[in-house]
């Protein structure tokens, strides 16, 4: 099936949920709202027509000062049977909840966990949802636009604090003065 | 005896500085005796911020960082990105360039996976496979060395083609060592395929049934072990991958002997295309000439030539101005699965978001459903068995 | 036997010298703990990221470390040197510093690649710029990664120096 395709059929299933169908380079990416996530990627996966079994990749994106709705989290879908592609782009606003989609695909768990380790966006129903790639004390989602890419040099992490200071304290007890 | 023993599940920390985790991942596993209840594994130990560091790149400068995700075979990982990049600027390289790029990707591919080979039999047990792997994986890092210069961190591929030619030196040493290279092969096969330790401990492990993996994401061998046929060579053909011959091999049950016997065979398909690749290696540019916004200037114009040196110097300081508005997800499929970039453009020189789909980073997330029931010893089979690279999975 | 020590010396080497008939040589006992040091240096095994690759190059069949003395030890209680090889993480500095303290006296550092050295490109909120913010190294290497070669340059340098220490083995300083 053609990806426009299910984009229209998507449409015509889920009146409402469909913000905006994009196609740039042969890969078409649909716009969704949030709320019925879960309801699609169940539709997607389990449909012999679409059969997406192969989630690819999730990730979020922060359009700070671009678009309205903040964040977006984009799944990249694959079929193996029918090798046809599809991408969704669900949009999220900054302190909202994303259904987790982990009940569908296994692979979503770790990509959610980094999603919410480097955005900050939070999964409803995800089975464990910690850090994933930062430490758990870590201040701040380093991924976010308003984040430093060479980090707050006022506020360093505890840990690494922790071991300067160590080191420092060691030191009198060194070979080397 | 009316006396019951009471047993108890034990904590067990694995990691992250431990010989046999290929880098620094850490596992918590949870024992009871010697079987696997539960396995954590624990990321992130290297975590570098590459995809932050891109958007503050030009896509020529985030080159150097796509090698060292994936360092044990830095060619594909770079090739991978300019994949990427060109279909975002919509450019296609010369066809010289298609092939040298398969043909060096194929190379690497080899040294992955005798690095893989070398220290998953290191893991095992097998300490001689260890030795006669690095042997040729050391001819091939010389033979880098000849094509550009360095030796693990290539940064050969660019935007529209490649850095420099290839020279008949080069061409002539890779022939040599396809030819003698099957044989080396049957050499490491002869010391574990058929032995008695190596099957006892990779036969009817970490055994996943193709549906699962899928649902797993695992990608590359690790899901070609369990029979389902999914390469990205084949799928979606990049470069030079649809105008030579070879074979994906499929595996039958799923277990960690049948993802090694794969790799085995893909190395023997790589060699052929390799060969293949120097055969029919055509004549003509390396870099294409269609878009000179976004692409480097050839090096003998940029010596003799004041417009092409500027050119070269804006492009390589500031990078191109604009780039295409849009969305892109390339994958392509390196050693260790499907590596995927996923770079949105909003119209500057630099990426808005730059994201990294490393194969790496799926198949740790399924290694405590390969661990799970386990005895503790396979934990070490299995890790070694989807092959991660934890530079790549942190990233 | 009586031997007529004033008579039958030969000098060696500078501060070595032997009693031919002997079979007795003489020496300080700071060459002579610093020569055992410096010919059997084990460093522990400690891959971070894309160095350690090269290092297990230099420690395989090509490069062949073991003709130096050495030999990698999983443990670092048995272990007498540290390369760090590869991009040292605030998350891994705990973990590197702890390894650190756990080899025993004497022991040494060498920072292998230009992350180790310096944070290297990766000038990010995650990177620690230089294990020697936090370690005592004692040869930095520099190189992205640095080829077999140079680590062997820096061991070597590694054994100068040890073979220069005076009194490490003695309580007081």
């Amino acid at each position: 099936m053609e990806p426009n395709q299910i984009a229209e059929s998507l449409k015509g299933e889920f009146t409402g949920e469909v913000v905006a169908v994009k196609e740039f380079r042969g890969q078409t990416g649909i716009t969704l709202k949030k709320d019925r996530l879960l309801d699609i990627a169940r539709r997607l996966h389990d449909a012999p027509e679409f059969s997406f079994d192969f989630l690819r990749d999730i990730c979020g994106v922060d359009f700070k000062k671009i678009k309205t709705p903040r964040f977006e989290v984009v799944y990249n879908l694959y079929s193996m049977t029918h090798r046809h592609a599809l991408r969704l782009n669900v949009q999220v606003e900054i302190k909202e909840f994303v259904p987790s989609v982990t009940s569908v695909w296994k692979t979503a768990d770790w990509h959610e966990r980094e999603c919410f380790d480097m955005f900050g966006i939070v999964f409803d129903g995800h089975p464990d949802l910690r850090r994933i790639l930062m430490p758990e004390d870590w201040a701040g989602h380093p991924m976010r636009k308003d984040y430093p890419v060479a980090g707050h040099e006022d506020e360093e992490w505890p840990g690494f604090r922790d071991v300067l200071k160590k080191a420092e304290d060691f030191k009198k007890f060194g070979w080397y003065k | 005896m009316d006396k019951t023993i009471k047993t108890q599940e034990m904590v067990l920390n694995m990691g992250p500085q431990h010989p046999s985790t290929h880098g620094v991942l850490r596992l918590r596993l949870e024992v009871s005796g010697e079987t696997v209840v539960k396995c954590t594994p624990f990321v992130g130990y290297l975590h570098r911020g590459t995809e932050k560091l891109a958007e503050g790149m030009t896509y020529l400068q985030a080159i150097p960082l796509m090698d060292r995700l994936d360092y044990i075979s830095s060619m594909t990982n770079d090739v991978g990105y300019c994949i990427a990049v060109e279909r975002l600027f919509d450019i296609n390289p010369p066809l010289r360039a298609k092939y040298i790029r398969t043909m060096v990707s194929e190379v690497s591919r080899i040294s992955s996976h005798l690095l893989w080979l070398a220290t998953h039999a290191l893991d095992i047990g097998a300490m001689t496979v260890f030795l006669y792997a690095f042997r040729e994986r050391e001819r091939i890092l010389e033979l880098f060395e000849m094509l550009c210069g360095a030796r693990l961190t290539v940064t050969y591929p660019r935007i529209g083609g490649v850095r420099n030619d290839v020279t008949q030196e080069f061409i002539d040493t890779l022939y040599q060592f396809t030819e003698e290279f099957p044989d080396k092969i049957k050499e490491y096969e002869t010391l574990i395929n058929v032995n008695r330790i190596w099957l006892k401990r990779t036969v009817g492990i970490g055994v996943i049934s193709g549906e699962e993996a899928v649902n797993y994401g695992l990608t590359g061998a690790a899901l070609r072990g369990s029979g389902v046929d999914y390469d990205i060579r084949k799928h979606f053909p990049y470069d030079a991958y649809d105008l030579v011959n070879f074979e994906v091999p499929i595996g039958k049950n799923g277990d960690v002997y049948d993802r090694y016997l794969c790799r085995m065979e893909e190395m023997r398909q790589s060699n052929s295309i390799i060969r293949q690749c120097i055969e029919a290696l055509p004549t003509g540019p390396i870099m294409t000439s269609d878009s000179p916004k976004y692409t480097l200037p050839p090096k003998d114009k940029v010596l003799n030539n004041m417009e092409s040196l500027i050119h070269h110097f804006t492009l390589i300081t500031k990078g191109p101005m604009t780039a295409p508005q849009g969305e892109v997800y390339v994958a392509t499929e390196v050693p260790k699965g499907e590596l995927g970039f996923y770079i949105i453009s909003d119209g500057t020189g630099k990426p808005y978001r730059m994201r990294v789909r490393s194969p790496s980073f799926v198949h740790v997330s399924a290694l405590p459903r390969l661990c799970q029931g386990g005895m503790i010893a396979d934990v070490v089979a299995n890790i070694g068995s989807i092959d991660v690279v934890l530079g790549e999975c942190d990233r | 036997m009586l031997i007529d020590s004033t008579l039958g010396l030969v000098d060696v080497e500078e501060g070595i010298k032997v009693i031919p008939g002997a079979n007795t040589i003489i020496t300080t006992l700071d060459k002579f703990i610093n020569w055992g040091r410096e010919s059997s240096l084990w460093p522990v095994t400690f891959g971070l990221a894309c160095c350690a690759i090269e290092m297990m190059a230099c420690g395989s069949s090509h490069y062949d470390l073991d003709r130096l003395g050495i030999i990698f030890r999983g443990s670092p209680r048995q272990a007498d040197c540290m390369i760090v090889a590869g991009t040292v993480t605030k998350k891994m500095a705990p973990v590197v510093r702890k390894v650190y303290d756990q080899l025993p006296e004497p022991r040494y550092v060498i920072a292998m690649g230009s992350c180790a050295c310096s944070g290297n490109v990766y000038r990010s909120y995650s990177v620690v710029q230089g294990c020697d913010t936090f370690l005592p190294v004692d040869v930095y290497v520099p190189g992205c990664p640095p080829r077999p070669e140079a680590l062997y340059d820096g061991i070597i340098r590694l054994q100068e120096i040890i073979s220069k220490e005076r009194m490490r083995w003695s309580p007081i300083r």
